[in-house]
C-alpha cells in the first residue's frame, strides 16, 4: 500500500487548555481506504509518544519506510481499510509534520522552540476535530489508539460525545500515576539539563541536545518492556567475551538501550519530548469532577472496547479496569479483554493472535 | 425445556442481566433477543471471549475469583452463574457478590445427587462420567460438585430465598425425586 502524506491549515485560533492561543497550525495526516457515500466509516487511529501520522503502507519514494500500526491496518488486516476509510494524524506539538516547537512562529518567522505552548490532550482531540471537519467527517465510526492514543480515543468520547460511534483504547490509563510521573520527570530533566538544550533554543545555535534525548529514550524504553520480556530478549548475555571491568557495553541490554537512544536522538525534537511528557501527566479526566472517572464519563455515548495487557507495568490492567468500572456506572457498552501477552507495554503494537483476532471481530461487527 | 428458555422466561423483559461464566455468549444474546434484555458477561478464557465479540455480546474479560469488583451495587436485575458453579473455587463470597451486585441470582449447576451419578460411585466405584459431567477427574476445571440439597443448605446458611426452581433431566422437567431424578437444576435467589 503507498502511501502519500498530506497538510491540512488551520488558520482560526485555537484556544489551549493552558489559556494560550495557537493563531493558527497544520495538521499532517495520512489517509487509508476510501471515504463511503454516507462518511460513516471514517476510523481515526491516534499515535503515542514517538510515532506520526504514517499509521500503515509506505512511501513510494521511501519504499522501506512502513507506518507503524501497519500489522494493524490495510486491506485485510483488522482494520480493514477495504471497509474502513482510516485516517492517521499527526497531533500538534510534535515534530513529524504538524505545527511544534520546530515549526516557524508566525510572530518571530523563526522556530517556536521553547515558546511554543504546553499541549495537552485535550487540545489534541480539539485540533482533530478541525481536521474531521475539513475532512467532512460528521461522526467517526471509531476512534482507536494505544497508549497515549488510547487518551485520545477516550477524550473524543468526552470531547465531543456525539462524534464518536465506538472508542477503542489499549494500553490505557484515565491518569498517569505518581511512578508514571516521576519517570516523565527523570526524562525531562535529563533533557534540560543537557548543556545543548539552551533553555529550549537550541535551534539557531546548530545543536541538539542529544544527550538528554538519549537518556530519556532509554528510561522510556525501559518502561515499555515487562521485567520477563527484557530478560527473555537480552538475558545477561554479554557483548563480549569476559567482562571489561570498565564502562563500555558490557551486556546486551545496554548496547540495546544505547542504540534505540542513539537512533531516537537522531529524529525526535527535545522540546517536542518534554510537551508529550507534560500532555500525558497532566491527562485526568476525573479531575473536573472531583476525582470521580465515572461522573466525567456521564457524558460518554460511544461504545467501547478497551484492552489491557497484563504484562504491561507502566499502564497496568487496573488502570483498563478504572476505565471499564466507570463505563459500567454510566451503563455504556462495553467489552474488555485482558490479554497475557508478556512483551509488556509494547505489546499493544505486536501482532498477537488473540489481541488482533478481538479487534478483527470488533471492527467486522461495526455497522456502517 | 432447555436451561436457556427456562432463564428466558424467568428474565422480565428489558432488564438488566450480567452473565457470569458466560462462554461464547450465547444466552446472553438469546436473552437479548428474546427478552430485549441487555447485559455483559464476565468470561476468561481468551478463545471464548473473542466468540462474545464475535456474536456482539458485550465481554468483559475478568476472573470472577476476583469478585465482581467492577459493579456497583445492585446495578442488575438479575446476575447469572450457568453452570459454572462446580468450577469456581469460592463459592461463598461469590454467591455473596451476586446479590449485592444483582437485585436476583439464577445460578444453574449439574446435580451431582443424580441417579447416574450415584450409581458410578456406588457401583461402579469411580466419579462419574456422563454428557452434563464430560470430565475425567484428574483433568476437570470443576472442582466444587453439590447436590440440590447441598446447594439448598448454602442458601439458607447465606439467608438467600430461593424464589423458583427448575430441575431439568434431557431437557424434561422433573418434579418426582428431582435431587434422584434430575441431572440439572436451576435456581432463582434473592438476598
Amino acid at each position: 500500500m503507498i502511501v502519500v502524506p498530506q497538510k491540512a491549515r488551520f488558520t482560526e485560533p485555537l484556544k489551549l487548555m493552558s489559556g494560550a492561543v495557537l493563531p493558527e497550525f497544520e495538521i499532517a495526516y495520512e489517509t487509508y481506504g476510501t471515504l463511503n457515500a454516507a462518511r460513516s466509516n471514517a476510523v481515526l487511529v491516534c499515535h503515542a509518544l514517538n510515532a506520526s501520522h504514517h499509521v500503515a503502507g509506505t512511501y513510494a519514494d521511501d519504499p522501506d519506510n512502513v507506518g507503524w500500526w501497519d500489522n494493524m491496518v490495510g486491506p485485510g488486516k483488522p482494520l480493514d481499510t477495504n471497509k474502513f476509510f482510516v485516517i492517521g494524524n499527526n497531533y500538534i506539538g510534535s515534530c513529524f509534520g504538524s505545527t511544534g516547537p520546530v515549526s516557524a512562529n508566525p510572530a518571530t518567522g523563526k522556530p517556536w522552540g521553547a515558546d511554543f505552548p504546553v499541549v495537552t490532550v485535550e487540545d489534541w482531540v480539539a485540533a482533530q476535530a478541525r481536521l474531521a471537519d475539513h475532512l467532512g467527517i460528521e461522526r467517526f465510526a471509531a476512534v482507536m489508539g494505544g497508549s497515549l492514543g488510547a487518551m485520545q480515543a477516550l477524550q473524543w468520547a468526552l470531547s465531543y460525545p456525539a462524534k464518536v460511534r465506538n472508542s477503542i483504547v489499549i494500553a490505557a490509563t484515565p491518569r498517569l500515576s505518581a511512578q508514571n510521573i516521576a519517570f516523565n520527570e527523570v526524562a525531562r530533566q535529563a533533557i534540560m539539563t543537557d548543556p545543548d538544550f539552551h533553555g529550549g533554543h537550541y535551534y539557531d545555535k546548530g545543536v541538539v541536545p542529544r544527550r538528554g534525548l538519549r537518556i530519556a529514550r532509554m528510561i522510556g524504553h525501559i518502561t515499555y518492556l515487562s521485567d520477563d520480556a527484557m530478560m527473555e530478549k537480552f538475558g545477561r548475555v554479554l557483548r563480549r567475551v569476559t567482562p571489561g571491568f570498565d564502562f563500555d557495553v558490557d551486556f546486551e541490554i545496554e548496547s540495546y538501550l544505547r542504540y534505540q537512544g542513539d537512533k531516537f536522538s537522531t529524529y525526535f525534537d527535545a522540546n517536542t519530548y518534554l510537551r508529550i511528557t507534560k500532555a500525558l501527566d497532566y491527562y485526568d479526566p476525573a479531575a473536573s469532577h472531583g476525582g470521580d472517572l465515572s461522573k466525567a464519563f456521564a457524558r460518554a455515548q460511544a461504545d467501547f472496547l478497551v484492552v489491557s495487557f497484563t504484562s504491561d507495568w507502566r499502564f497496568s490492567s487496573a488502570r483498563s479496569r478504572e476505565i471499564v468500572r466507570a463505563l459500567l456506572d454510566n451503563r455504556r457498552v462495553v467489552s474488555y479483554l485482558e490479554n497475557d501477552a508478556p512483551q509488556g507495554h509494547d505489546a499493544f503494537l505486536m501482532d498477537d493472535p488473540r489481541y488482533f483476532s478481538a479487534l478483527r471481530a470488533y471492527f467486522h461487527n461495526i455497522a456502517l | 425445556m432447555t436451561e436457556s428458555e427456562t432463564i428466558a422466561r424467568w428474565v422480565k423483559p428489558g432488564s438488566r442481566v450480567l452473565d457470569l461464566g458466560c462462554g461464547d455468549g450465547r444466552l446472553l444474546k438469546h436473552l437479548w433477543q428474546t427478552r430485549q434484555a441487555p447485559g455483559y458477561g464476565i468470561e476468561i478464557d481468551d478463545a471464548k471471549a473473542i466468540e462474545c465479540i464475535r456474536n456482539d455480546v458485550n465481554v468483559l474479560q475478568l476472573d470472577l475469583e476476583d469478585g465482581l469488583a467492577a459493579f456497583a451495587d445492585q446495578s442488575f436485575d438479575y446476575v447469572i452463574l450457568s453452570e459454572t458453579l462446580q468450577a469456581i473455587h469460592a463459592q461463598e463470597p461469590l454467591m455473596k457478590e451476586m446479590l449485592r451486585v444483582g437485585r436476583e441470582a439464577i445460578v444453574s449447576f449439574p446435580n451431582f445427587g443424580y441417579w447416574r451419578a450415584r450409581i458410578q460411585i456406588a457401583f461402579a466405584g469411580h466419579m462419574p462420567v456422563s454428557k452434563e459431567l464430560p470430565y475425567q477427574w484428574y483433568d476437570t476445571p470443576n472442582v466444587h460438585h453439590c447436590t440440590l440439597v447441598d446447594f439448598e443448605a448454602l442458601c439458607a446458611k447465606l439467608s438467600f430465598k430461593v424464589l423458583e426452581r427448575l430441575v431439568l433431566t434431557g431437557g424434561n422437567p422433573v418434579s418426582l425425586l428431582p435431587n434422584l431424578l434430575g441431572s440439572l437444576a436451576v435456581y432463582r435467589v434473592s438476598a
